[in-house]
């Protein structure tokens, strides 16, 4: 389904006060710059894109469909054709893994403004196509669009913070909320500040509600399956994980441990420096493994879950219709399939019909030995031997059961991307399967 | 003004507020002492402990909407009967003919928000380190908080009783069918027999405690109401009250030594 004419007139209107918000916003900052009088350049700049703004909002409130300005088709075809989960999830980790290690050439606000700049013109475009606009514009959907934009910004915050502060920690000095430690009254300074927070906050809210009407679908039937069926927003990133794992794993026990890892961090971390003050360069791998956990494997799942899974938890592209006929090949293969036949070329163990218990478990341990093999040599091998390489000073300092604790819960982590890697490089399905006893990892 | 000049030397106001107005230094202290409700604050604070670049003031916008969603929840019970019958229906009323049914988009909008600023929070308290000593526990306590923040919002789903609830609650309780042991459809579930006689089923499992019943039925909606309104409301009332009293004696808001 492509865009059509009517479509385009219902988002008009929207997107006319969109492109007029971001011209405002815009024209604001060259104002603020302007009377600063140290940035000529900058101020002329924001005062020409709140301008070409401005041409934007009249030609999306022009009333004809064709001038809403949108991305050309041929782009969102490429789009949609190139994306997938192995880009997706490749292109997010590549474009972290740029903010992060130029993190301080894009804390500076004109950088910052800017690439702020092009997310919104870049959404803006995108919402003129209608299946974009359908997924995004969906009531439940809005708050995660809130929530990239918030994250973002509150990143921007932490990380300009951080940067000034690794900056004056490396000249000796002490970090900047350390200059401002004179004490004042909690009278009026921060109860007033808690007061236009709350007013702040409900006017927000109240905005939104007036002008987004909680979902309400058809009522409930238990014979009726939608699809695609989702778990509400914030768990899309578990549902995402069951792509990868049985839901014992990633429904259960993952998720329990991602409970259980968050709650031993403050015992696991041993470094005492950056507690109170913004830093990076103190931290460096605390605020990675956490940023890692945070980012890639919660918030990036979601966006996933929410915005390119449909039906039949097929992936879509974000120009691209939802249809349930969509067909995805699915040649999965298991570790000990692999082992056995493809690679020794002979049939999978099996015990002889009316075997006894004992030697069922032998056949199943059997068939499964490559798998357990593996897990084994990754669960148990892999810590100490890390323990005496890469991880040598840690085990030291944190002493062997909290290393223990700390290098077994990284691993559990990163079953998830070792996973993804090994289903997109092998088509590996399970690593041990024993359905027998419903265990499949 | 001499009315109010009369009020604020009554009885009645002198019984309320014990001291003048918190106009100069002696009266701004008093205040934070004597208040029932800003008594959770500090009397004097870092000037950078209560900057908003430092604080993003999340936690506090957390509690707000614990707060909101309170009052609007308890406005939105009185309308709202969790049956079959009706549960689908008031929420219908509630959007097309009820007065004051935005209440429901306060909720429900609300609800998201709050998921939103507690990660938004803990994404602050762990970008600044102040979940290193001595503020170890009261992190721990936030992590149970996120937990029940959550289960809030996830029970909070099923009530309106569409399409969207009903399914969005049996996919995310379909994982507790799968639990180790307990869930049915679970690795080594088959362990747990006695005589031959598995115990656990369909109906005896992780998910049928869940739900009350092998599927998202009523049994669920009444589940889901009580726990909603009633027990994981107290339980997070109890460790918010807990997580604030630690933040003042684990030495206040976290700032660099």
């Amino acid at each position: 389904m492509h865009s059509n004419g009517f479509f385009l007139k219902d988002v008009a209107g929207f997107l006319g006060g969109y492109y007029t918000f971001i011209a405002i916003m815009n024209g604001v900052a060259a104002l603020i710059l302007w009377r600063r009088k140290n940035q000529p350049g900058w101020a002329i700049t924001w005062a020409v894109v709140a301008g070409v703004m401005m041409v934007l909002a009249s030609l999306a409130l022009s009333g004809s469909a064709s001038l809403v300005p949108s991305l050309p088709l041929s782009v969102r075809m490429l789009v949609n054709k190139l994306s997938g989960p192995v880009l997706y999830t490749l292109g997010t980790t590549a474009l972290f893994t740029v903010l992060f290690v130029f993190r301080k050439f894009f804390v500076k606000p004109m950088v910052a403004w800017t690439v702020l700049n092009v997310a919104l013109v870049i959404m803006g475009l995108s919402m003129a196509d209608e299946n974009f606009a359908s997924i995004v514009m969906k009531a439940d959907n809005v708050p995660i669009v809130g929530l990239i934009f918030m994250l973002a910004f509150f990143t921007w915050v932490a990380t300009s913070q951080a940067v000034v502060n690794d900056e004056r920690i490396a000249q000796g000095l002490p970090p900047m909320e350390k200059l401002n430690d004179e004490k004042v009254l909690v009278w009026p300074d921060l109860v007033y500040t808690e007061l236009i927070c709350m007013v702040a906050v409900s006017a927000f809210l109240l905005v939104w509600a007036i002008f987004l009407q909680a979902p309400l679908e058809e009522p409930a039937s238990s014979v009726k399956t939608p699809n695609p069926s989702k778990a509400p927003w914030y768990f899309l990133g578990l549902q995402e994980m069951l792509v990868y794992f049985d839901p014992w794993y990633a429904g259960v026990v993952l998720p329990s441990m991602v409970v259980f890892g968050l709650m031993a961090m403050p015992y696991l971390d041993f470094n005492k420096k950056g507690n109170g003050y913004y830093s990076i360069e103190e931290r460096k791998f605390s605020y990675l493994v956490y940023q890692f956990g945070f980012f890639e494997l919660w918030i990036t799942l979601i966006i996933l879950g929410t915005f390119l899974r449909g039906p039949n938890w097929n992936f879509f592209g974000p120009f691209e219709y939802w249809t349930p006929y969509k067909v995805e090949v699915l040649n999965n293969v298991d570790l000990p399939q692999m082992f056995w036949v493809n690679l020794l070329d002979r049939p999978l163990p099996r015990a002889p019909q009316g075997a006894g218990l004992l030697t069922q478990v032998g056949t199943i341990l059997l068939r499964e030995a490559p798998g357990l093999a593996l897990l084994g040599a990754y669960l148990v091998l892999l810590p100490p031997l890390l323990a005496v390489t890469v991880f040598r000073k840690f085990f030291a300092k944190m002493g062997f059961v909290r290393y223990m604790i700390m290098s077994n819960l990284m691993l559990l982590m990163l079953t998830l991307p070792l996973k993804m890697i090994l289903r997109w490089t092998l088509n590996l399905r399970y690593i041990v399967s024993i359905p027998e006893f419903s265990l499949n990892f | 003004m001499a009315i109010g000049e009369t009020i604020r030397n009554s009885q009645i106001w002198k019984s309320i507020f014990r001291h003048p107005m918190p106009l100069d230094r002696r009266n701004r202290i008093v205040v934070m002492l004597t208040n029932f409700f800003l008594h959770l604050h500090p009397v004097s604070i870092k000037k950078q402990g209560i900057a908003l670049s430092f604080t993003w003031c999340m936690g506090g916008v957390t509690f707000f909407l614990f707060l909101v969603e309170t009052v609007t929840g308890v406005l939105l019970m009185f309308y709202y009967r969790p049956t079959l019958e009706w549960a689908y229906n008031d929420i219908l009323a509630l959007r097309d003919v009820t007065s004051l049914g935005i209440l429901r988009e306060l909720h429900r909008w609300g609800a998201h928000a709050m998921v939103i600023t507690t990660w938004l929070h803990m994404y602050r308290v762990f970008l600044t380190g102040s979940y290193k000593p001595p503020r170890e526990f009261n992190w721990v306590i936030g992590v149970i908080l996120l937990l029940l923040t959550l289960l809030l919002s996830f029970t909070g789903y099923l009530l309106p009783w569409d399409q969207l609830a009903i399914w969005a609650i049996t996919v995310g309780s379909n994982m507790a069918r799968a639990t180790p042991i307990l869930g049915y459809e679970g690795p080594g579930q088959q362990l747990l027999t006695i005589g031959g006689i598995d115990m656990i089923t369909d109906g005896s499992d992780a998910r049928f405690g869940l739900l009350g019943a092998r599927f998202v039925g009523e049994e669920t909606l009444n589940r889901f109401y009580v726990l909603h309104c009633i027990a994981i409301p107290l339980a997070t009332s109890l460790l918010l009250a807990i997580h604030f009293w630690r933040v003042r004696k684990d030495g206040g808001i976290s700032g660099p030594l």
